[in-house]
């Protein structure tokens, strides 16, 4: 206490902020830094978790290179993400443009698309799953017999299953991005929007011109934020096929799936470390791309 | 009234200015987002309806049950497991928010308001591990979990998230707002670093709080990759690790499914209906902010 009371105020402040960062520290080293490098490390060695680990440098990754299983799953993941951003950016976009337009029950409306927002991943890719069934038992085939439209294989089929996956995912995070786009909307000064009424300016003109281009920081924000979340897609996907997972015939596997099944099933630790390293990437590239792009602003 | 809500409460009356009642266009737009708002909530008004059905009518395509039932709920829940995992849910998603309310808060008043060597280095360092995805921290995570035994425990189910990046930088940018002045005046009147936090600053950043808590939580309540990595006994199942484990039971019934999905989703869309404007405000400062 002697040594404290000592110290001058600046002193004294830079004790106290090392006395609140302490244990943060620590954790931020041990939970976050220090299993990072152990994954680098774990993807250059053959590992079952059993046995020893030996150092087999690239092997890894060589055999991931020839592995048609990863590829069918790397081209699966960017399937995802390729179907999933845009269609829930321009759907999200136009619900949010028409909803700031409207002031009766606008708070109820917005509920009602926010809602699905605060479900949980795994209970809804249930329900959603149920839905899919053939006759009698799911509620889509149920609807199209009674107006008389053929049938639809969604989760039995390998080329309608990743797209089935994917719907209820895009659904929840609609209103999430809704209400992003609402603020974004809301930030853009009325002055630009009297400006172009009082210049005549038609509303495609006043879209394209002002809203879109003074959006784009929202526009950015939402690409990454949505690009992450089917890059790194898992619940849906694992709960809706997990009689066979990732099926039919790796259809809809992606690869945060590939991962959980060659480290937790196969226990092929190095194999799926080398995986993670290559999302690891992914992600990185997706991240810098969005500083790049609003840094040229 | 603050500028910006003279700004926005003007904006509102413009708005509800161009809304003339026979203005064809804005009901057309109206009834469509109705239609719209109607089919987003649709899967979770046939999880609901379908939950409170008898088993000859689940499979009706009737929107309201015909003879409505809590049966399917008595049944799941004196089962015994839904309880377990409902429990151990709330235990989880509580400590950790508390956790996360408590250390992102200090690390990012501490990062805000203090000069002291290292600053910058802790900053970058917190700041690139929004960069690492779990997915990748999962098989060390395991490896560690597994050397201390912490395998199938509340401790390894919550020791990841305890705190986060993302947490600190949100409140880092909240506790810019609260003015040096008011620091300074509570420093002069004698009161210690940890007082002033707790007692001067954390009470001006409470939406932010409320923000984060949400935010937290939910993504706790949901979270399934992790806790089914690091459980392997039913009574340690989170809600979502055991609904998925029950689904996918041989012979069980899809109305008992949409009972055990109801379980675990109502208790957010309460929670959410309850609070509404403030959880889409705060979700609107964590997404901007954060």
């Amino acid at each position: 206490m002697q040594f404290y009371s000592n110290l001058s105020i600046k002193q004294k402040q830079i004790v106290w902020a090392w006395g609140f960062l302490a244990l943060p520290v620590l954790f931020y080293g041990i939970i976050r830094f220090y299993p990072t490098g152990t994954a680098f490390v774990i993807s250059f060695q053959e590992w079952n978790l059993l046995g020893d680990r030996t150092w087999i440098g690239w092997e890894n990754y060589i055999e991931l290179w020839n592995d048609p299983v990863f590829w069918k799953v790397f081209v699966n993941t960017f399937e995802y993400l390729l179907i999933g951003t845009p269609l829930s950016l321009v759907v999200s976009f136009i619900i949010a443009y028409h909803l700031d337009k409207l002031r009766f029950m606008h708070g109820f409306l917005r509920m009602l698309y926010f809602l699905p927002f605060m479900t949980s991943a795994v209970a809804m890719a249930w329900v959603w799953r149920w839905f899919y069934q053939d006759v009698p038992i799911g509620l889509f085939n149920n609807l199209l017999a009674a107006i008389g439209i053929p049938q639809i294989a969604f989760l039995n089929s390998t080329t309608n299953a990743l797209p089935a996956v994917l719907a209820p995912a895009v659904w929840a995070g609609l209103g999430f991005q809704v209400i992003i786009f609402m603020a974004g909307l809301r930030a853009i000064p009325q002055s630009y929007y009297e400006a172009a009424k009082i210049d005549g300016v038609g509303w495609w003109t006043v879209l394209t011109q002002i809203t879109i281009p003074l959006l784009r920081p929202t526009i950015v924000f939402i690409v990454v934020f949505s690009s992450i979340g089917f890059l790194r897609i898992f619940d849906h996907v694992f709960n809706m096929t997990t009689n066979n997972p990732g099926g039919p015939l790796n259809s809809t596997k992606p690869l945060v799936l590939m991962i959980y099944d060659i480290a937790f099933n196969g226990f092929n630790m190095g194999y799926a470390a080398a995986q993670t390293v290559v999302l690891f990437l992914i992600l990185l590239l997706v991240s810098l791309a969005q500083l790049w792009l609003l840094r040229s602003d | 009234m603050t500028a910006t809500d003279i700004r926005a409460s003007s904006a509102t009356l413009d708005r509800s200015a161009i809304v003339k009642p026979r203005n064809m266009g804005q009901i057309v737009r109206w009834l469509l987002l109705f239609l719209g708002g109607i089919l987003m909530v649709m899967p979770i008004a046939y999880m609901i309806s379908t939950s409170l059905k008898w088993p000859h009518e689940v499979y009706n395509v009737n929107l309201i049950p015909e003879e409505p039932t809590i049966e399917n709920y008595t049944y799941v829940l004196e089962d015994g497991r839904f309880y377990w995992w409902f429990v151990n849910s709330i235990i989880i998603a509580t400590i950790t928010t508390i956790s996360n309310l408590l250390f992102d808060s200090l690390v990012g008043y501490t990062l805000c308001k203090f000069r002291f060597p290292g600053r910058q280095i802790v900053f970058i360092a917190i700041l690139s591990t929004l960069m690492i995805p779990t997915e990748m921290l999962v098989i060390p995570w395991y490896l560690m979990s597994q050397s201390m035994g912490w395998l199938d425990s509340y401790w390894g189910i919550m020791f990841p998230g305890l705190m986060t990046a993302f947490g600190t930088f949100l409140m880092k940018q909240f506790f810019e707002s609260v003015p040096d002045d008011f620091i300074e005046a509570a420093r002069i009147d004698g009161l210690n670093e940890l007082q002033i936090w707790w007692t001067v600053a954390m009470p001006l950043v409470k939406p932010a709080l409320a923000a984060l808590a949400i935010f937290v939580f939910l993504g706790n309540w949901t979270a399934f990759l992790w806790p089914l990595i690091v459980t392997n006994s039913v009574e340690m199942y989170t809600i979502p690790v055991g609904l998925s484990g029950f689904g996918d039971e041989a012979d069980v019934a899809w109305e008992l499914i949409m009972t055990g999905a109801a379980i675990s989703t109502i208790p957010t869309l309460v929670v959410f209906l309850i609070f509404q404007r403030f959880i889409i405000r705060g979700v609107v400062m964590a997404g901007l902010k954060g």
